[in-house]
């Protein structure tokens, strides 16, 4: 292990600092005993033993909960096989415009998607409840997908799936035989992806939510502009602790594969 | 080279000379064109059944097109290709009986090895007993029984090859296609493999068809070779005629080593022409089994190993060239000597290092004869 100079430590130290000392001074201060937030009056569980018994909180956990394995997996089912479509159907009329397409909404502002899905919803009559807050999260996090998937196959062999078509498979066997068992870490790794972005989304679900379907994040918004309470905090560390497992899940998957894909290649070249 | 030809190709194998015969595979008038790019131009030959087949031709010259047209991966523009008299155009991959090896292997690698072997037959779906049989049998055909188990990540290059082979044969197909089989394997594996290869298409009577760029491979294993450049076919004859009568400077040119001697053909007629070719030099007789009209220009391939070299001028050969030596190239068990004419054309001549080197009695600027028999080259127009 090298040593790190002094000028790499301060640089480092103050980047971390900037990065999380917000996100401690929260965990820290939901262990607070105390009712005040900025006082600390001795170690205590209890708010998160408050946040367990206060209703309006778990039923806008569960919609989160419900909204995001819904949307993620729809999100992972569509982005895989535009994926699919984009990396193996070589050129066909639009490809370009395709493709760019999917990438669209990895840029355009959450405010613009989520106003303009209100407004289809709308137009169509669609009633505001989970199912719209499903919709929405499934059309910006299918883009994440899709770039995590589609970045997996453009390294796969395609000599892979013609010898399933020669050995017999039908198309479709041939994808779920061969192909989506090896690309399944990025699959995965997508998948995580578009929990976590559902998990912690506000803008959009704001716009899309009805009154029956309060998600955590629109909860917690709303509840902090009557005043911060020590339950928001315990509740904003729960949150901090699920996301963290989501992206590093999904880090380590993909790196797994990658390192695995790694060794393979170099045993291949002995 | 020549030798290995000869022992592939038994005598008594030639359906190709039997008009009777019928063809496992026909390809009648067929063109393939991607985009503006035509890669196989106006083909027609035929592949018989228990062949040994070999594609033969640089990069971009159309053979994996071809094989990639059998195996259904790809549909031909125009003409049309039957497999077993049956036009094979509509039949998707999965339902031909033909199969491919693949130059990658394409192992499936979250697979064992048995399980990659009973990919196919369980497709198929045979019942357990049957594919558990036949994927041994497969095994002890490559001789890979103690790695069932392993996954393709887990074994070398060699075996992984052998495994590739045997998951392509497992179905018993009709027609199997090799793409550049040995291409991945270092020189000395990839000559034992020839040889295996070979067995086991005399054991299995599989027709093969083998894609290669490799000419040694194509000798060695092939029954035919089919010498492709630009998507034509240019010659198709055994690996001894290919070598010994190419049928065109490209052919000659393309496999082994060879001398080419441009001239004007003087006398012509009896299998044999005469050209001459340089001023102070005596005329030189090869084979043309066509008569080629007087004054054409011609040119004389001549393989190296063909061409004696002696420090006096031998008396009684038809074809005596004179020079002076200006390379001598050691190989070990042979050298070859580059000779210059007066008129400034390199020949070269290889000879056989029966002698230890210190006696050898050729050396540099040494003033040469060449001779060669009069069936030793051929005089090619084309």
């Amino acid at each position: 292990m090298r040593r790190l100079s002094w000028f790499n430590t301060v640089s480092l130290t103050l980047g971390f600092a900037f990065l999380y000392i917000p996100m401690l001074i929260l965990i820290v201060y939901s262990f607070n005993g105390g009712k005040l937030v900025t006082v600390w009056s001795g170690f205590s569980t209890k708010w998160y033993g408050e946040l367990f018994r206060n209703e309006a909180f778990l039923d806008a956990a569960w919609v989160t909960l419900k909204v995001a394995v819904m949307s993620s997996t729809i999100a992972t089912v569509l982005g895989t096989m535009a994926a699919y479509v984009m990396v193996r159907a070589g050129r066909f009329h639009g490809r370009t415009l395709f493709s760019g397409m999917i990438y669209a909404p990895l840029v355009m502002p959450e405010v613009i998607t989520g106003l303009s899905l209100l407004l289809l919803f709308i137009a169509i009559g669609l009633d505001r409840g989970v199912l719209t807050i499903v919709l929405a999260h499934t059309t910006f996090s299918m883009c994440y997908v899709s770039v995590v998937v589609s970045s997996r196959l453009v390294t796969f062999d395609q000599s892979l799936e013609e010898a399933a078509l020669d050995l017999g498979c039908t198309g479709f066997e041939a994808f779920r035989l061969v192909t989506l068992p090896i690309i399944a870490p990025a699959v995965i790794s997508g998948w995580l992806l578009a929990f976590t972005l559902s998990l912690d989304d506000l803008v959009i679900a704001s716009f899309t939510s009805g009154p029956s379907s309060t998600t955590l994040p629109i909860k917690i918004f709303s509840a902090v502009r009557l005043g911060v309470s020590p339950e928001i905090n315990a509740l904003s560390t729960i949150m901090i602790g699920l996301v963290a497992i989501g992206v590093i899940g999904a880090s380590l998957t993909s790196k797994r594969a990658i390192a695995k894909r790694a060794k393979d290649e170099q045993e291949a070249i002995q | 080279m020549s030798d290995a030809a000869t022992v592939s190709a038994p005598a008594e194998f030639e359906p190709w000379k039997d008009p009777q015969a019928k063809p496992l595979i026909r390809f009648q008038n067929v063109t393939k064109r991607f985009g503006d790019f035509t890669a196989i131009d106006d083909l027609t030959i035929d592949i018989f059944e228990k062949e040994f087949f070999a594609l033969l031709g640089p990069s971009g010259c159309g053979k994996t097109t071809m094989m990639r047209m059998l195996g259904g991966f790809e549909t031909q523009t125009e003409g049309q290709i039957l497999i077993d008299g049956q036009d094979v155009a509509p039949i998707p991959p999965n339902k031909r009986a033909v199969n491919m090896m693949f130059q990658s292997y394409a192992l499936f690698p979250h697979l064992s090895v048995a399980e990659n072997i009973a990919f196919g037959l369980k497709r198929d779906k045979l019942p357990k007993d049957q594919i558990a049989a036949r994927v041994e049998e497969m095994l002890s055909l490559v001789q890979l029984n103690k790695f069932a188990n392993r996954k393709p990540h887990q074994i070398s290059g060699g075996q992984r090859q052998r495994v590739a082979l045997a998951r392509s044969l497992a179905k018993a197909p009709k027609l199997l296609l090799l793409d550049e089989p040995l291409g991945a394997l270092d020189k000395k594996l990839r000559q034992d493999t020839q040889f295996e290869l070979m067995d086991i298409q005399e054991q299995t009577g599989t027709t093969f068809v083998i894609v290669t760029h490799d000419q040694e491979e194509a000798m060695t294993v092939a029954s035919r070779i089919a010498v492709m450049d630009h998507g034509k076919i240019i010659q198709v004859d055994t690996p001894a005629k290919i070598y010994e009568e190419p049928g065109s400077i490209y052919v000659a040119d393309f496999i082994g080593d060879v001398n080419l001697i441009e001239g004007n053909v003087t006398n012509s007629g009896d299998d044999h022409a005469t050209i001459s070719w340089a001023e102070g030099q005596q005329d030189l007789i090869g084979i043309a089994h066509d008569e080629i009209p007087a004054g054409t220009s011609a040119t004389l391939a001549i393989r190296p190993e063909k061409v004696n070299i002696s420090t006096e001028k031998p008396a009684d050969m038809t074809n005596i060239v004179h020079g002076k030596v200006l390379d001598i190239a050691y190989l070990g068990n042979m050298s070859t000597y580059v000779i210059e004419t007066p008129t400034g054309q390199h020949i070269k001549a290889q000879a056989a290092n029966t002698r230890r080197i210190r006696r050898r009695a050729i050396t540099w600027e040494q003033e040469v004869w060449l001779s060669f028999t009069d069936t030793a080259g051929v005089v090619l127009t084309s």
